[in-house]
């Protein structure tokens, strides 16, 4: 027996998941509030205990932990070009477990200087130019940046030409530079490998004692990564496997929250058809996208005014009213429960299917028609992923589902949308027990164990 | 050290003959000018974007298909408005359907705003020592 546990401070709660590797098997897990107000350890400890009581093991020395608590990762992306590299520095931080406040493009104004200072990211991640390119907007911004009044450390990953004078010029207004490889050497090239190694080594060394959690770190080895960085591992090693263990191959996670949505795949997303010209930024082959207007709960009233208030009304067959009346009452109390709970629960179930499906919809690529002299070609934007074969949901609302099949189905390819390249003919899974984030933990030392126990605890529905 | 002449290039519209933008690509690397080759098919914001990353001192569109002249008008004037007033703009290759005298075609993309014209056939190292000239005038 060989007993580890996975501690994940989320933002509400911290979940426990104690492991035995060697067998491998999930002995217990349990969750408790998180309490970063006070000693974050309170909540820890609440959950520790249960896990004792229900395995009548008292002694767990190997622990690993990831935390979006305390806001997550909160990053800034700064580029050139909003297609270009300011979709790339954005996409670095998404795939490093971050959550990406806002992007900026060109030079920076005042207004956004204002605003980043109001924003207080724990990392700023800085491009511009491919290398060799673009000098003068990226140097502008250097200069503007000089004149933050705000300290984190700075991660300048744009046109290596002029990253020594960068790096000298920040350094000096007492900036902590990190420079790695441009996010965009040459047009539409995308390179974030160091750029993500970067975030997370700089998470490591800073951010867990500004959020708090060091007190932690005499009970834990680490707190390894952000949350959304364990998930990202776990569908990675999931879809491609380990040493002597084979994966299920291009597959796609969604995670539905209360307040955003985030997509996971991992698939190559290269066009299936002859007639098909890639376009655009070049698409990395584990891509996370996060909709912060989409989520069950806080997010439900942005989510409701995208789709229409009446669209919602009648999938729940009932008023508009009646709707306007439960937003209300969410807006006032987001915690608490409607006095009719049948009814919240069928909205809070249209939500998470909404969420899937707008949700997946923006991450997945398109193709645009042209009609041409030689007949039709088209032009794809993003990833195909209309090969992928397995969809698996997890996240408060979709565990809960009271139909999640029918949920995870609004992921699918729709006829009324041709163009819109989502999977196929997939198969639905569901992380019942909310062990994904856990499982990428657990694999950074014991892939096997954790690719073992996604296999047998994803269960198809 | 001279600066190296940078140089964005692609065939723009719905356009995918790709062949001359092959040798359009070798002959500028040759020349020694850094290349950014966006390819077939490539709309105006395309070159534009990809302008302004590489900060570039030439635009070198491609057009085959003879529906040169829609695919490039307003070229100039969003330039223009991505702050790239000073760069130049060329264009080549079966810019209209039909007969057309050279002439004509010539003035007519010049008046788009473009400042170099090219006729079918043109040779590669015509253009090389015009944007050399041209970028050293600018």
């Amino acid at each position: 027996m060989q007993p580890v546990l996975c501690i994940d401070f989320g933002s509400t709660f911290t979940k426990v998941t104690a492991i035995d590797v060697d067998k491998p098997e999930i002995l217990a897990t349990s969750q408790a509030f998180t309490t970063i107000n006070s000693d974050i350890n309170e909540g820890l400890d609440q959950a520790l205990q249960d896990i004792i009581e229900q395995t009548n093991i008292s002694s767990w020395p190997q622990r690993y932990a990831c935390s979006s608590a305390a806001g997550g990762l909160k990053m800034i992306a700064i580029g050139l070009v909003p297609e270009l590299t300011s979709e790339a520095a954005k996409r670095a931080a998404l795939s490093a477990g971050a959550k990406v406040l806002k992007t900026y493009a060109f030079e920076l104004n005042e207004k956004e200087i204002h605003e980043i200072q109001q924003l207080e990211p724990d990392i700023i991640l800085f491009t511009g130019g491919i290398d060799g390119g673009n000098q003068s907007v990226v140097l502008s911004n250097t200069q503007r940046l000089r004149q933050l009044n705000h300290r984190c450390p700075i991660i300048y990953a744009g046109n290596k030409t002029i990253s020594d004078t960068v790096k000298k010029e920040l350094s000096a207004c007492n900036w902590e530079v990190y420079v790695v490889d441009n996010v965009m050497p040459s047009i539409n090239v995308l390179n974030i490998t160091q750029a993500r190694q970067c975030i997370r080594e700089v998470f490591l060394k800073h951010i867990v004692i500004a959020k708090g959690l060091t007190q932690v770190e005499k009970t834990i080895e680490n707190i390894i990564m952000p949350t959304p960085s364990a998930v990202l591992k776990a569908a990675e090693l999931l879809s491609v496997g380990t040493i002597g263990s084979k994966g299920i191959g291009e597959l796609m996670i969604i995670d539905v929250g209360g307040a955003t949505t985030d997509v996971h795949s991992v698939a190559k997303g290269e066009p299936k058809q002859s007639n098909v010209i890639i376009k655009g930024l070049m698409e990395p082959f584990v891509k996370r996208t996060v909709e912060g207007d989409l989520g069950a709960r806080y997010s439900l009233p942005a989510l409701v005014d995208g789709v229409g208030i009446d669209v919602v009304a009648s999938v729940i067959g009932t008023s508009r009213m009646t709707v306007q009346q439960i937003l209300d009452d969410l807006k006032n109390h987001p915690e608490s429960f409607m006095e009719e709970p049948g009814l919240l629960k069928t909205l809070d179930d249209v939500a998470a299917e909404i969420a899937v499906k707008e949700s997946t919809k923006r991450h997945a690529g398109y193709l645009e028609v042209h009609y041409t002299p030689f007949g039709t070609v088209y032009e794809q934007i993003g990833k195909d992923l209309s090969g992928v074969h397995h969809v698996i949901g997890t996240g408060g609302p979709l565990i809960h589902h009271l139909n999640v099949r029918s949920a995870l189905r609004a992921s699918q390819h729709d006829n009324r949308d041709p163009l819109s390249l989502r999977p196929t003919d997939a198969r639905f899974y569901l992380d019942k027990d909310y062990i994904i984030a856990a499982m990428g933990l657990l694999s950074i030392n014991h892939p096997k164990a954790a690719l073992t126990l996604l296999k047998k605890h994803l269960i198809e529905v | 050290m001279e600066r190296q002449i940078k140089v964005i290039l692609g065939v723009i519209g719905a356009d995918v003959h790709a062949v001359g933008n092959k040798i359009l690509h070798y002959a500028y690397t040759q020349a020694g000018f850094f290349v950014v080759n966006l390819g077939v098919m490539v709309s105006q914001e395309e070159f534009i974007d990809a302008a302004m990353e590489a900060e570039a001192d030439v635009i070198i569109v491609s057009s085959l298909y003879g529906h040169g002249e829609l695919d490039c008008k307003g070229l100039r004037d969003k330039c223009i408005e991505a702050g790239l007033e000073n760069i130049l703009l060329y264009v080549g290759g079966n810019l209209v359907v039909g007969k057309t005298d050279f002439k004509t075609v010539e003035k007519k993309f010049l008046d788009m705003g473009f400042n170099r014209v090219y006729e079918p056939g043109s040779d590669p190292a015509l253009s090389v020592e015009h944007i050399k000239k041209d970028v050293q005038n600018r």
